[in-house]
């Protein structure tokens, strides 16, 4: 460390850590911004329509709202049925229910043939 | 959906200080000492104003005269140490809590609770103490004493090195047995393929030549309880008709501080109201008696006791302790070890950077055995049925020990949250908050100014150390190893 001065054992261990960081780096074995939490600046990428977070759980989206959540307030449950990867809140269109959503070309004016699935 | 936010950063949580001209930080997420150049304390001075973004601090830094990559390389140094962190970051996560399965290393073993002093503000026998021992055991049997040994070399897994602390009430009111065991756990050790080492406390009343050739012959390290010249001494620690046991004790310790030869003989003073006279009970025991070490600590109790210290007794007491302070430094700047404690064990942990999820190994890797084999976090609960924690035959109860290691742990602590010092506090003692507070796991909120004012002054004798002796620091760092 050139500005850090290490003074104790802790201390020195951050150093190491950072050296062996910056050779990893080096060979490229690592890209340091690649791994960044949600809560942290500046945010991932959060494909619309999805909280990113393991449901339930989806009170807010990652803007803080709720307009950018998968379901099932404004956007309710549809949207999650083909493109989803969570396979637990929907019907599961690959195995069980294909034709779940056959009866609704239109979402605001259909929503009523879409029924409850019992599997 | 995308939100682009740019990196703010502001500083992480650290205490800064200074010593000998020269900037440090105690950086809290870890516990580490890092001594500043010049352009990292002008940074963070700065971002103590306002966070910056990452492009203003390196368009900043280059103003000043650092070029791109250098000021690029000063931002990533700060930032993955956790020095400046992002504006938004949650804060560090607190130390984990240690496996369940922790190995033992330590038994402290009240071979009796029988005393033959009165000291008025004992915790086991004054107002406030917590002891229960009606109707159980005075004195621990062989068989008690032999089980306990078992069982420390047993629980104490992989460990290499484990020990044996001999308490009481008076431990030497029950010298056989202290023989007996030594001889005992040295051999079940070796057998074991471990080092086991051996310490007492006593009130140095009872000592003979003979129990002193036999301290010394087996390294048995000697802490004597103790409060200072015959005035002081004699105020509370009494014989049960009221007289004053220095007369007593100055011989003996005389012929035990000449005659024991292998361990560092220490002096654990408690101050009480009117036993505040720091500078001159350490010089009376460091000078006149010769004691190797000097610890202070003020009395456990419930605060409103006629021997608990005020507010402004404790502020005379700091006054001292930090007189003392300069003395330890002054030593340590030509080399030589200073007998005060207070001053050498803050420093031996800064050295390892400790970063502690418990205050102390209570309930962890000591535990406290009473005479009739129950168990309980350290020796201060000895006998007291609110905390016993299994028996010595039947083993450590798990649902009560992870009860008191869940209260005690330092993120269950709120106040401790804000604190600076915690890494090297964790909250105080166990025993001390049970007697304040009535819950072991509560922060022992009447020493936090204390503590934090006491952990400054430490940081800065180490910084100026760091300055001006660093062979000082890694020597003594090495000696700490082998005690």
């Amino acid at each position: 460390m050139k500005h850090l001065r290490p003074l104790n054992k802790k201390a020195v261990q951050i150093e190491q850590a950072q050296v062996e960081h910056a050779r990893m780096e080096q060979a490229g074995s690592m890209l340091e911004e690649d791994v960044v939490a949600l809560q942290q600046q500046p945010r991932p990428h959060v494909p619309m329509g999805c909280s990113l977070a393991f449901s339930p759980g989806w009170e807010v989206d990652a803007g803080g709202g709720t307009a950018g959540l998968c379901q099932p307030v404004e956007r309710d449950i549809y949207d999650c049925y083909v493109t989803c990867f969570w396979p637990v809140q929907v019907p599961d269109h690959v195995n069980y229910s294909p034709d779940w959503a056959s009866n609704c070309a239109v979402a605001t004016k259909d929503w009523r043939n879409l029924d409850l699935v019992f599997p | 959906m995308t939100v682009m936010t740019a990196h703010r950063y502001r500083p992480g949580e650290y205490h800064s200080f200074a010593a000998e001209g020269a900037d440090f930080i105690y950086l809290v997420s870890a516990g580490a000492i890092f001594q500043l150049d010049e352009a990292s304390h002008r940074l963070l001075q700065r971002l103590e104003q306002s966070p910056l973004g990452h492009a203003e601090i390196a368009r900043k830094l280059t103003e000043e005269g650092y070029d791109a990559a250098d000021a690029e390389a000063l931002i990533r140094e700060l930032r993955f140490a956790g020095v400046i962190v992002p504006d938004e970051a949650r804060r560090a996560l607190p130390p984990s809590s240690p496996p369940k399965d922790f190995p033992l290393q330590a038994l402290v073993l009240n071979i009796t609770n029988q005393c033959n002093l009165a000291c008025t503000y004992c915790y086991e026998f004054g107002a406030d103490k917590i002891a229960t021992p009606q109707g159980k055991k005075k004195y621990m049997t062989i068989d008690t004493a032999k089980t306990s040994v078992d069982f420390l070399l047993e629980q104490s897994a992989g460990r290499k090195g484990v020990h044996i602390t001999f308490f009481g009430g008076e431990t030497l009111m029950n010298f056989p047995l202290l023989k007996e065991v030594v001889a005992y756990a040295t051999e079940q050790a070796s057998a074991a393929g471990k080092t086991i080492g051996f310490s007492l406390t006593t009130n140095a009343t009872l000592l003979t030549p003979e129990i002193i050739a036999f301290l010394s012959d087996n390294a048995i390290g000697v802490t004597v309880s103790m409060d200072g010249p015959p005035d002081l001494q004699d105020k509370r620690r009494v014989y049960k008709n009221g007289k004053g046991s220095y007369a007593v004790i100055e011989p003996r310790l005389r012929a035990l501080i000449a005659g024991h030869k292998t361990r560092a003989i220490t002096a654990r003073v408690t101050l009480t109201e009117g036993v505040t006279d720091v500078i001159r009970i350490y010089r009376h025991l460091k000078e006149d008696l010769g004691f190797h070490e000097v610890g202070f600590a003020p009395v456990t109790s419930q605060g409103e006791r006629d021997y608990s210290i005020g507010a402004e007794g404790m502020e005379g007491v700091l006054a001292q302790f930090h007189a003392l302070a300069d003395e330890w430094l002054e030593s340590a700047l030509q080399g030589r070890s200073h007998g005060f404690s207070n001053v050498s064990e803050t420093i031996s942990e800064l050295i390892q950077g400790v970063h502690k999820s418990h205050p102390c190994g209570a309930g962890l890797g000591l535990l406290g055995v009473s005479p009739s084999g129950d168990l309980s976090p350290c020796h201060r609960f000895t006998d007291a049925d609110t905390h016993t924690m299994g028996h010595i035959s039947s083993g450590i109860d798990r649902d009560k020990q992870s009860d008191f290691l869940a209260r005690g742990h330092v993120d269950a602590k709120y106040d401790c949250q804000s604190c600076w010092a915690r890494p090297l506090c964790a909250g105080g003692c166990h025993h001390e908050a049970f007697v304040r507070y009535g819950d072991t796991g509560h922060a022992n909120l009447h020493y936090c100014d204390w503590i934090r004012e006491w952990t400054d002054r430490c940081l800065q004798i180490y910084g100026a150390l760091a300055a001006r002796n660093p062979e000082f620091l890694e020597r003594f760092a090495a000696r700490k190893a082998l005690a």
